[in-house]
């Protein structure tokens, strides 16, 4: 799967309620949370944000409450994957668990920049940009079995269909 | 091999008995938790795949607390999602409005959370149970909803950084304290995917509702969970609300750490955190005059019985600022109806606070005390990400009780030796 995008570009430390605020959570519908997504940081992202851009940040990307409304409003928005230095562990959870790319890979993000072109390549983890390729860590097997599933919940259903034999 | 609380936990749970730093395993889970922004998208991830029952109804704890009592038509049908789900699956543990408390102060007080136990709860904060001697992780919803339906979960097992607190406290110093300064040394991820043990006299010496605080921030490190060794006060604590035999889990003296601090916390001032990071943490002493427009006490952070009584003390006889504002929400029923029997809450509404039902309400900028633009509040919560209260420029420190309230009666932000 390769993923081909502009970039957001951010610092580090986005929180979840910068990603989505919490006036907004009394709603778990997708296209009612990608209205307000990154509202807390950038209030016109959900206007400039095109079907398949990519948001990249720094350090702890998605630190804060365990709401995965964050993702959620993320990939309703259009954003196809999200390149951090590094990302606070619930999201990165949340975000494999319903199928929005994340990377973590600092050597990318220093190459980044706002105006970049980004190409992705999961299977390979390689991240194409401003003539560099540059390799990054493969998702770990686990991860790759929830995403070959087609997320946590199939793969889920899979193992209680399997325990019922 | 020797190793820590964190890892024997874990192994007990997983069929190999085996829970090494660094692998990943299966683990049963003792308690699901959910709440009413978090259980509405596990219940229709449930519903989406067509499961129909949960693996054991009397394993999962739903709690509408964020929003509820609703506020407003939006947050009373979620409400109403959870109930009607919590109902049909026959959960016992729902806590009804009247019945209810903040999630991470109901659990433990309702003896839900035992040591050894492995929680798991759709909200970050559910690390706060380490303090019991349980390792508790937060995680999403569709994470949450899959192990509504297995009775189990996948972690990755954390190593650990071992925080040693030594020495005797100062006066009006809590768990709070401890907490806020240890982040400001270690950074919002300075634990980042690591379990935060906490160990030392000091910690053997703070109760146990010091020790929820603590547990409560380890997200804010970043980390997995937080953790102590029960001891004790863990034991008493207990009594009359876990039944059976208690599993007494510690590290091995030989455990490994990837890291160990050394605190004393003679050092240790009462904290303050500026806006708008936990890590941002400084000795009230070091603050400039601060107007604060606003004070809360209460959230899962610090709304217990320890704090609304070290609030009290300073509140009595005295009232709120007439440039501020102080809002009191205890943080269980039960809680409440212990203030009220010790009379702190007449203390409260003496001093002109607002003494409110149970409910995370502002802590998450929901409701019952929204910040407008350019207001600035001191909150006994966890979190002054900006905007986090209400409008986006407006901000948030954060405390424990004493400061929070001798800083409603100065109308600005001070110390209770400040207060004559
Ligand atoms: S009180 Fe605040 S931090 Fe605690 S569970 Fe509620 S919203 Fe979350």
């Amino acid at each position: 799967m390769t993923i081909k995008g502009k970039v957001h570009k951010y610092g580090a430390n986005i929180d979840t309620d910068a990603i989505i605020p919490a006036r907004h959570l009394n709603t778990s519908d997708p296209l009612e949370l990608a209205k307000y997504c990154l509202e807390g940081l950038d209030k016109d992202f959900a206007k400039k944000v095109e079907p398949g851009d990519i948001v990249v940040a720094e350090e702890n990307f998605g630190c804060g409450s365990s709401r995965e409304h964050a993702p959620v409003s993320l990939k309703a928005a259009g954003v196809a994957a999200v390149i951090a230095s590094s990302f606070a562990r619930i999201f990165y959870r949340n975000a494999i668990n319903i199928g929005l790319p994340v990377i973590a890979s600092p050597e990318a993000v220093l190459a980044i920049k706002g105006s970049s072109q980004v190409e992705i390549d999961l299977e390979k983890g390689l991240i194409n940009v401003e003539g560099k390729s540059i390799k990054t860590r493969p998702f770990p097997e686990f991860v790759l079995k929830i995403i070959e599933a087609g997320g946590l919940m199939n793969l889920t259903k899979e193992m209680v269909k399997n325990s019922k034999l | 091999m020797a190793q820590t609380i964190t890892e024997k936990i874990i192994a007990k749970h997983t069929e190999e008995n085996q829970a090494k730093a660094g692998s990943i395993v299966s683990a049963k889970v003792d308690l699901v938790l959910a709440n009413d922004i978090t259980a509405p998208l596990a219940i229709k991830e449930l519903e989406k795949a067509g499961i129909k029952t949960v693996f054991d109804p009397e394993k999962i704890a739903l709690v509408p607390d964020h929003f509820v009592p609703n506020k407003d038509i939006k947050s009373a049908e979620q409400a109403k999602l959870l109930r009607e789900f919590a109902a049909k699956q026959k959960i016992t543990n729902y806590f009804e409005v009247g019945r209810m408390g903040i999630e991470h102060a109901l659990l433990p007080e309702q003896g839900l959370v035992k040591p050894g136990d492995l929680i798991v709860g759709a909200d970050s904060h559910t690390c706060t149970y380490g303090a019991l001697g349980a390792f508790a992780t937060g995680m999403g919803s569709t994470d949450i909803a899959s192990a509504m339906a297995l009775g189990e979960t996948w972690l990755i097992v954390p190593q650990t950084k071992l925080f040693n607190y030594r020495g005797k406290k100062r006066d009006w110093v809590s768990g709070k304290d401890f907490i806020l300064y240890t982040i400001g040394q270690i950074g919002v991820d300075g634990a980042l995917y690591e379990s935060m043990e906490f160990t030392g006299d000091a910690i053997e010496n703070l109760s146990i509702d010091g020790r929820l605080s603590m547990c409560n921030m380890a997200i804010e490190a970043g980390a997995k969970n937080g953790i102590i060794a029960p001891d004790d006060a863990t034991k008493d604590y207990l009594k009359g609300r876990v039944e059976g035999e208690i599993d007494i889990i510690k590290s091995d003296e030989d455990a490994k750490y990837v890291q160990t601090y050394d605190i004393n916390v003679e050092d240790i001032e009462l904290q303050v955190a500026l806006p708008c990071l936990p890590s941002n943490s400084k000795g009230v002493s070091e603050i400039e005059k601060t107007k604060i427009d606003q004070v809360i006490i209460g959230s899962c952070t610090n709304g217990r019985l320890e704090d609304l009584r070290t609030a009290a003390k300073i509140l009595k006889g005295k009232k709120v600022a007439k440039s501020s504002r102080l809002i009191v929400i205890p943080a269980t029923q039960n809680i409440y109806k212990q203030a009220l029997d010790e009379g702190l809450i007449d203390i409260f509404l003496e001093s002109e606070a607002a003494v409110s039902t149970p409910t995370c309400g502002p802590c998450l900028g929901g409701y019952m005390g929204v910040l407008a633009e350019g207001e600035k509040a001191l909150a006994t919560t966890n979190r002054n990400f900006k905007g986090r209260m209400g409008h986006l420029n407006s901000e948030v420190y954060l405390s424990g009780p004493a400061v929070a309230a001798a800083s409603a009666i100065a109308g600005y932000i001070t110390s209770p030796e400040d207060i004559d």
